[in-house]
């Protein structure tokens, strides 16, 4: 029973993991309606850049956090400015393809700049069992896997409540609910979505860092877009609180699947089991948990 | 002035009804056919054959699928690649199991068997819509590859997973020239590219367009939404089938399940997206601009490097690649979010004035 319970743990705690990058996906599925498929290029970026800098000028952790951070707020400014801007009104599908082309873009460029080496990243984080956990429940419990949900829960905790209190966050929710609406009661639209993609920059530094000091900072990084994918249709695109609840429960089922399920199927449905798991789900809820339900009208 | 119907009366309802009603978009059809057909096969070089030609109207063929379902049905689906694997594995194995297969037999019937899942997988369509499914039909993306993999049978039990396709010999006549290969693609899709021209303009291809525009409105004015989209689910993995099974035995000479991953469905859908959703002719524009950027933007990057002495490694000529490649597509999207086609369509009603002001 131990052993179920250690794996449903981990599971959990992986499923955070997969909530910090899909949170940046939500954020800016709610404010401007994109959705934003650059995200794993972003995190990839931003871990390549944190990493780079320490490496090239030995900067310390926070310096390096700070320069990282302004780079994907210029970043995110710029993407406002070069490719949302003129797609403006443009169908869904167009602004899809465009953040695809984006994603080849900021790879391209992060490599460029930083070269194709792996490389580690140090966030001074032990990945190890907690001995007190072990003792006395007999599970394993990464102490890495734990403070990296806890980083996750305060950064939901900061972003529900940048949401619901400032000034600028009901801004954000006017924008989500209607453009058009937003800008006749004198929302400055540009400055939101330019704010938007910052803090998605932020959440995908942050997402970076985590997923960079448990796997190397590497290309493969901005394939845990993918793995997002499935948290983000199980929880709803337009949930924060749905990323986080999606997030856990795909983790654990994936888990847990992996565990009892892969032996007999033969292995490796990493790949596939959160999505199937995910189609499922919609089947009989088909805007996700926390998703909006959308009324058709004619 | 070049492209004035003035004096063309149509007379009946046949050639009211015609495919190419204005003359001149016939005899420029005429002109195209008879340069693909005669002109290409006696001037091009192997290496265009293989390299450009072939899997330029591979894509194409799989681009005019995606269009039917995305462009005309409105169905987002990011799973082309896994539909083309199905069809490459099914033509594999009709040739392989069933002795004295005739090939064209097998590659319909490998359409017909990607149409099968295709179906299964658009069952959800009912019921889910946009981004939900899109993401959605990522499931079958992944879930496919990973089967054919796994289950030895499909691969005939090869050690490495990669399966050589069998020769294409058709009535005893070995297709085994890059010329010979090139017609029987060329064949193939004007044949498919001819069928879909009908079929987006019968009574299905109107149904379809009628739930993309609003498929509530459309049900209520009595079109069967799950039929609709059923059957548009089938023709779409039909064609990327089709398209799968030229793709192996065509072009690669083998059947690689790994080489059906998410990165191709995307080249599809850009393929869709930047020649123009919901238009035939911009699912072979957008082909031709997928295929061909890559290959000139090597060229040109070598001859830069070359001219200039720049003496960049190749990594960082293939990053160059990867920036290029993006921007293009984004600069695309912004200048003509309506794609190739439409830049077609205004350069017509341009050609139609000129040189007069109106």
């Amino acid at each position: 029973m131990s052993f179920f319970f250690e794996v449903l743990i981990g599971g959990l705690l992986a499923g955070v993991m997969y909530s910090l990058v899909a949170l940046g996906f939500v954020l800016i599925y709610k404010a401007s309606g994109v959705f934003n498929f650059a995200q794993g290029a972003m995190v990839f970026f931003a871990a390549l850049t944190f990493v780079g800098l320490q490496e090239k000028f030995a900067l310390p952790f926070w310096a390096a956090f700070g320069f990282a951070l302004a780079a994907m707020v210029v970043l995110g400014i710029l993407i406002e400015r070069i490719v949302l801007r003129p797609l403006v009104n443009q169908p869904q599908i167009t602004l899809f393809m465009a953040t695809i082309g984006l994603a080849f873009f900021i790879e391209g460029l992060a490599q460029l700049i930083w070269g194709t080496n792996v490389r580690r990243l140090d966030i001074g984080i032990k990945d190890e069992p907690i001995a007190a956990v072990l003792e006395r429940f007999d599970i394993v419990v990464s102490s890495f896997d734990l403070i990296a949900a806890l980083v996750a829960g305060v950064l939901v905790t900061v972003l529900a409540v940048f949401f619901q209190v400032t000034r600028v966050g009901r801004a954000l929710r006017a924008v989500a609910d209607d453009h058009q609406a937003a800008l006749a009661v004198g929302i400055p639209l540009k400055q939101i979505w330019a704010i938007v993609w910052s803090v998605a920059g932020f959440v995908a530094l942050v997402a970076g860092l985590m997923w960079g000091a448990r796997n190397g900072v590497q290309f493969a990084l901005t394939f845990v877009a993918l793995k997002a994918l499935p948290v983000l249709i199980l929880g709803g695109f337009e949930s924060v609180l749905g990323a986080i609840v999606g997030g856990l429960i795909i983790g654990a089922l994936e888990k847990v699947a992996e565990v009892y399920l892969g032996p007999y199927i033969g292995g490796g449905i990493e790949g596939w089991f959160a999505y199937v798991m995910a189609l499922l789900f919609l089947l009989v809820r088909p805007e996700g948990l926390f998703g909006e339900k959308r009324i058709d009208r004619v | 002035m070049f492209y004035r119907e003035a004096g063309q009366f149509k007379t009946t309802y046949a050639a009211d009804q015609a495919l190419l009603p204005i003359r001149q978009d016939r005899y420029a059809m005429l002109f195209i056919l008879a340069i693909a057909f005669v002109g290409v096969p006696l001037f091009a070089g192997d290496y265009w054959l293989t390299a450009i030609l072939i899997p330029f109207l591979v894509f194409s063929l799989a681009a005019l699928g995606l269009n039917i379902l995305t462009g005309y049905a409105g169905q987002l689906s990011l799973g082309s690649a896994a539909f083309m694997a199905v069809g490459a594995v099914a033509a594999y194995n009709f040739q392989l199991r069933i002795p004295g297969m005739p090939i064209l037999l097998s590659f319909v019937l490998g359409g017909i068997t990607a149409a099968l899942v295709g179906m299964v997988f658009g069952l959800p369509s009912l019921r889910i819509k946009g981004f939900y499914l899109a993401v959605a039909t990522l499931a079958a993306q992944f879930f496919i590859p990973w089967l054919v993999t796994k289950v030895g049978w499909f691969s005939n039990y090869s050690a490495s997973g990669v399966i050589s396709a069998q020769p294409i010999e058709i009535l005893g006549f070995p297709f085994d020239t890059p010329t010979r290969k090139y017609l029987l693609v060329l064949g193939i899709v004007a044949l498919l590219a001819l069928l879909a021209k009908n079929m987006v303009r019968s009574a299905i291809g109107r149904a379809w367009m009628a739930v993309r525009d609003m498929d509530v409105a459309a049900e209520v004015i009595g079109i069967r939404i799950l039929h609709t989209k059923l059957i548009a689910f089938a023709v779409s993995s039909f064609y990327c089938g089709v398209a799968g099974a030229l793709y192996a035995f065509a072009y690669l000479g083998n059947v690689e399940p790994d080489g059906f991953n998410l990165d191709l469905s995307f080249r599809i859908l850009f393929m869709v997206i930047i020649g123009g959703v919901g238009s035939i002719l911009g699912s072979f524009l957008g082909a031709a601009f997928i295929t061909l950027t890559p290959i000139f933007l090597e060229v040109a990057l070598t001859e830069l490097n070359a001219a200039f002495n720049l003496n960049l490694d190749p990594g960082v000529t293939s990053m160059a690649q990867l920036i290029v490649f993006g921007g293009l597509i984004i600069f695309f999207l912004i200048i003509e979010p309506h794609g190739l086609a439409r830049l077609w369509q205004i350069a017509k009603e341009k050609l139609r004035l000129w040189p007069f002001p109106y």
